[in-house]
Parts: C-alpha cells; sequence; structure tokens
C-alpha cells in the first residue's frame, strides 16, 4: 500500500501552508481570550492520517483539491456552486455530535473523536458524478459505513437508513431563508435502503486530501455512495437513523418526478430536464475537451447485484 | 419641454468598446486556459456559456431602455448608439448558442435537436435566436430603405418577444435551484420597459381619442 500523500503533493501543500498561517493566528487568538473556558472552533483543516485502500482506488486522474472545495452543492450554505466555500468559512464543527438511533440495540451518540477512532481511517479514490452532469475524482477519508452500522447493533426490522443533516439558520444562510437556500425542506434529509448502506463502497467520510474536510464538503462527517448522484451523499450529519420504512428524502420531497429516492447513476434514465448519458470531467486534459459517457452505476459494477431483479427504469 | 442634450462626441465610440469588452476579454481568458492558465473557474464551459447568457440579457435591456431614456433625459441622439446595441444582444446571443452548441453538445445536430425538444427552456432559448436572427439580418441602412420605415418597425417589434421569452429562459434555467434573483432582477427591468411602452401607447390612444 502507497501512502495517501504520493499524488498532489504540491497543491495540497500550498492549501496546508496557508490553513497552518490562519491555524496559528487561531491558536494564539484562543491563547489571549482565556485559557480553561470551554470553546467551540470552527472546521480549520488538519492533517488527518490515513493508509490508502488500494481496492478502491480509480485510476481516474484526480480533481485538484482546489476546485473539489470551491464547486460545490450544498445549498445550506447558498445555491451557487460558489457559495459554500465563502459562507460557510467561519461553520462551527467542533464540538460535533452524531447521534445513531432507531431501530437497533445500542442506540449510541458519537463524539467526532469516537468516530475518528471507531475503525482504522482508509484513504479511497472515487469518482463523484453529480445530478447536474459534471463529475470528478477525489480521495476521501474513512471507513465503510458498515462499521458504525454494526457498532449499533440493527434490529432485524431495519431495513432503511435515514441520514439528516445539520439545520442551524444562525450560521447557515440557506436554512435561515428560501431565497439562499432553494425552498428545500430542513433538515436536509436523504435514504438508503439497509444493504446499500452496509455495502463495503459506502463510505462515512471525515476527511480528503489528507485533510479533514472543509466546511463546503460537509465538515465534519459526511455520506460517500459513490454509484449513486452527488446528493445522495449527505454532508455535515446529525443524526443516522434505522427505519423499517422507507424516509423520506430531501429532493424527492421537493420534485418527486426528478430525484428518485434510489437515484443511481444511471446513462439510460434522463433527467426530465437534461441527459445523464454524459458528464462533464472536472477537469479534463483539456479545458474544452468533449463530455465523456456516463457509466452505469458511476463505474461501480460491483454494486448491481443489489438491483437485480428490480426495473431501475421504474425505480431511478 | 426641457432643452435637448447634446451626446460628447466620444460617446458612441465608448458605447461599442465597452460592447466589445467583455467578448474581448473572455477570448482572452480562452486563450489563456488553453495554454494552462485557467482562470474561468472549475468548470470553465459553464463559466462562458452563462457569462455570454447574461451578457445578452443585460445588453437587451440596454437596448429596449434607449427609448424611455431619451425621453426622460431629453436626449433623442442615444438613438445612435440603440443599432450597436440591438446588434450587439444578437452577437452575444450568438456566442451564447455557439459555446453551448461546441462544448454542451459537441456540434451534435441530432442531441441538439433532441435537446431543444427535450428542456422547454432551450427550446425557448432557441426560439428568442431565431426571433432575433431577422432583427440582426436588416440592422443595416438599405435594409431599411428597402422594406420602408414602417414595415421595418413592425419586423423589429419582434425585439418584445424576446424581453418576454429571454427572462423566460433564464428563469426556467434556474428554477432546478429554485434561484430566482438574477432572472427575477432581469426580467423585473425588461417588464417594465415592456409596460412602459404599452403605458405611452395606452396615452397616445387616449389623445387620439380626444
Amino acid at each position: 500500500m502507497k501512502p495517501w500523500h504520493t499524488p498532489g503533493l504540491t497543491s495540497n501543500d500550498i492549501t496546508s501552508e496557508s490553513i497552518y498561517l490562519r491555524r496559528r493566528e487561531l491558536i494564539a487568538a484562543a491563547g489571549l481570550t482565556g485559557i480553561g473556558l470551554a470553546t467551540s472552533s470552527t472546521a480549520q483543516a488538519a492533517t488527518l492520517k490515513s493508509i490508502r485502500n488500494a481496492a478502491f482506488v480509480a485510476t481516474d486522474k484526480e480533481t485538484p483539491f482546489a476546485s473539489a472545495s470551491t464547486y460545490n452543492n450544498f445549498y445550506e450554505f447558498g445555491t451557487d456552486k460558489a457559495d459554500p466555500a465563502k459562507t460557510a468559512k467561519n461553520f462551527v464543527t467542533t464540538p460535533w455530535q452524531l447521534r445513531v438511533e432507531g431501530e437497533c440495540l445500542k442506540p449510541r451518540t458519537f463524539d467526532l473523536d469516537d468516530l475518528l477512532k471507531l475503525a482504522p481511517l482508509e484513504e479511497r479514490v472515487y469518482r463523484l458524478r453529480c445530478v447536474e452532469g459534471w463529475s470528478m475524482v477525489i480521495p476521501w477519508i474513512g471507513y465503510s459505513l458498515s462499521t458504525l452500522i454494526n457498532a449499533v447493533q440493527p434490529k432485524g426490522n431495519a431495513k432503511f437508513v435515514e441520514f439528516l443533516s445539520l439545520a442551524d439558520p444562525k450560521q447557515m444562510p440557506g436554512v435561515a431563508s428560501r431565497f439562499v437556500g432553494g425552498g428545500l425542506d430542513w433538515p436536509y434529509a436523504e435514504g438508503l435502503r439497509l444493504d446499500e448502506a452496509m455495502h463495503p463502497l459506502t463510505l462515512l467520510t471525515l476527511g480528503m486530501y489528507g485533510q479533514t474536510l472543509p466546511p463546503q464538503n460537509g465538515a465534519p462527517v459526511r455520506l460517500t455512495v459513490p454509484w449513486k448522484y452527488g446528493f445522495k451523499s449527505a454532508k455535515s450529519i446529525v443524526t443516522i437513523r434505522l427505519t423499517a420504512n422507507q424516509p423520506a428524502t430531501a429532493w424527492n420531497k421537493a420534485i418527486a418526478n426528478e430525484y428518485g429516492f434510489f437515484s443511481n447513476v444511471n446513462p439510460t434514465v434522463d433527467h426530465p430536464r437534461w441527459t445523464q448519458a454524459t458528464e462533464r470531467r472536472l477537469p479534463e486534459s483539456s479545458v474544452f475537451a468533449a463530455k465523456r459517457k456516463t457509466l452505469m452505476f458511476n463505474g461501480y459494477d460491483q454494486v448491481a447485484s443489489l438491483y437485480t431483479g428490480m426495473d431501475l427504469k421504474r425505480f431511478f | 419641454m426641457a432643452t435637448q442634450r447634446k451626446l460628447p462626441s466620444w460617446f458612441k465610440p465608448a458605447v461599442i468598446a465597452a460592447l466589445f469588452t467583455p467578448a474581448l476579454w473572455t477570448a482572452w481568458q480562452i486563450w489563456q486556459a488553453l495554454e494552462g492558465n485557467n482562470d474561468l473557474g472549475v468548470n470553465p464551459i459553464e463559466t462562458i456559456i452563462r457569462r455570454t447568457g447574461e451578457i445578452t440579457i443585460i445588453v437587451l435591456s440596454l437596448t429596449l431602455a434607449v427609448t424611455p431614456l431619451r425621453q426622460w433625459l431629453s436626449m433623442p441622439a442615444l438613438l445612435t448608439v440603440r443599432r450597436a446595441l440591438g446588434v450587439a444582444t444578437f452577437a452575444y446571443a450568438t456566442l451564447h448558442l455557439a459555446a453551448y452548441s461546441a462544448w454542451d453538445q459537441g456540434f451534435d445536430v441530432v442531441e441538439i435537436l433532441k435537446d431543444t425538444a427535450k428542456r422547454p427552456f432551450i427550446f425557448v432559448g432557441m426560439a428568442s435566436w431565431l426571433l432575433m436572427l431577422p432583427l440582426a439580418l436588416t440592422s443595416f441602412n438599405a435594409a431599411i430603405k428597402y422594406l420602408g420605415g414602417k414595415r421595418w418597425q413592425l419586423l423589429h417589434k419582434a425585439v418584445y418577444a424576446v424581453a418576454l421569452l429571454g427572462p423566460l429562459h433564464f428563469w426556467w434555467m434556474k428554477a432546478g435551484k429554485q434561484d430566482f434573483a438574477r432572472p427575477a432582477l432581469y426580467g423585473g427591468i425588461l417588464l417594465a420597459l415592456l409596460a412602459w411602452r404599452v403605458w405611452k401607447w395606452q396615452q397616445k390612444r387616449l389623445l387620439l381619442v380626444k
């Protein structure tokens, strides 16, 4: 296994250096304002050690960190893809608690530290296909969500998993105003079938590019489901709930005929308003290269068996 | 009526230079991006398509603002820049259409037709461009002479339809994100400019009746 930082070292260096400077300021400021006080802190990128899991590394060219962290759909922080990087700057992620509850024997509230220690952190390079027709290749850090779900011991009647994101109008302008956040129902809710959630590809994500998650990418803990459109991968999660029935999901509630519960990447099922047969990879080798063909399940054929016998045009 | 104010001699060249600036700036950025200095954002093609579209609607608004501004400012000479503004509206719409056809659709005519049929907002955008085409083609003195002032004016009233379809195109494009701030801004400006014309027309009719 290779260490995580072989590729893209230069751009990582630049980023970490600027954050390094900010962090010192922050530490200095904290020191001045009083030692011993209970403090909360904003999501400052910190190095996150992990070991690359070669079984989950896409061979595609990685998207630069600068692109992956400035072109984000995170409506809580504004609907324009440039918004979250600006408006989420001071997002407070410490302390953070993730409640795992519902149809399980051992419901539990995890602190961020608990999550970081629950399993060895792996680096996995996944393709990310946005429902809007663009895609990136991102080195995430985390471990299979199944580890967390197993820790709370699901009951036999647990069939689905619901994910709820933080909805804090004080920190999130999109939650405070429907004109900023596109008028979705908050909190942002997502869901998976239990077998999808337990699939080894489904990643409980705590970092990317060798660092903790930036706020705009869903700090401090998010989901990454690489064979589904990006919006299925909920960000800044505070609640994971095992349920007997299929949970309502944010985009499905908003526009049911456009966003199905499954939302598997599928080039043969077009979005009602645009094609899903092709995608623009960001970045391509040349700035103005043609779009590439979208692959079934975003190229993750190993999940096909989850949907045997299902009409994926009907259950889109 | 207030005295008519004259335009300084540099006004028209300045307007024409201003109209060329975004196109030249974008061309420079494209050239730089191809050289490896991408300054067009994470998704340069999206940036260019959106930028040319937004400039189209801004210049369209300026074009339609000429007549009311002539009256409010008592500057009938403003008419001298209306043609440049109208032609620039069409030019940016054409760049917008070209960027979409080339980079979004790979110049695949069948795909473009399919996309036009599938997506209402593309259909409306295409219709707007087609409506502007005869106006652009008759934007020189010989065409005005050939058609005769009355018929030429009648033909060019098609711009009012474009003023309705343009913002609708933008509105529909943004509908997926319910991000209506700028479509509402431009739509509001264009609607106000159209409403002013309806009001003037009503006034004129009332005067005639009297």
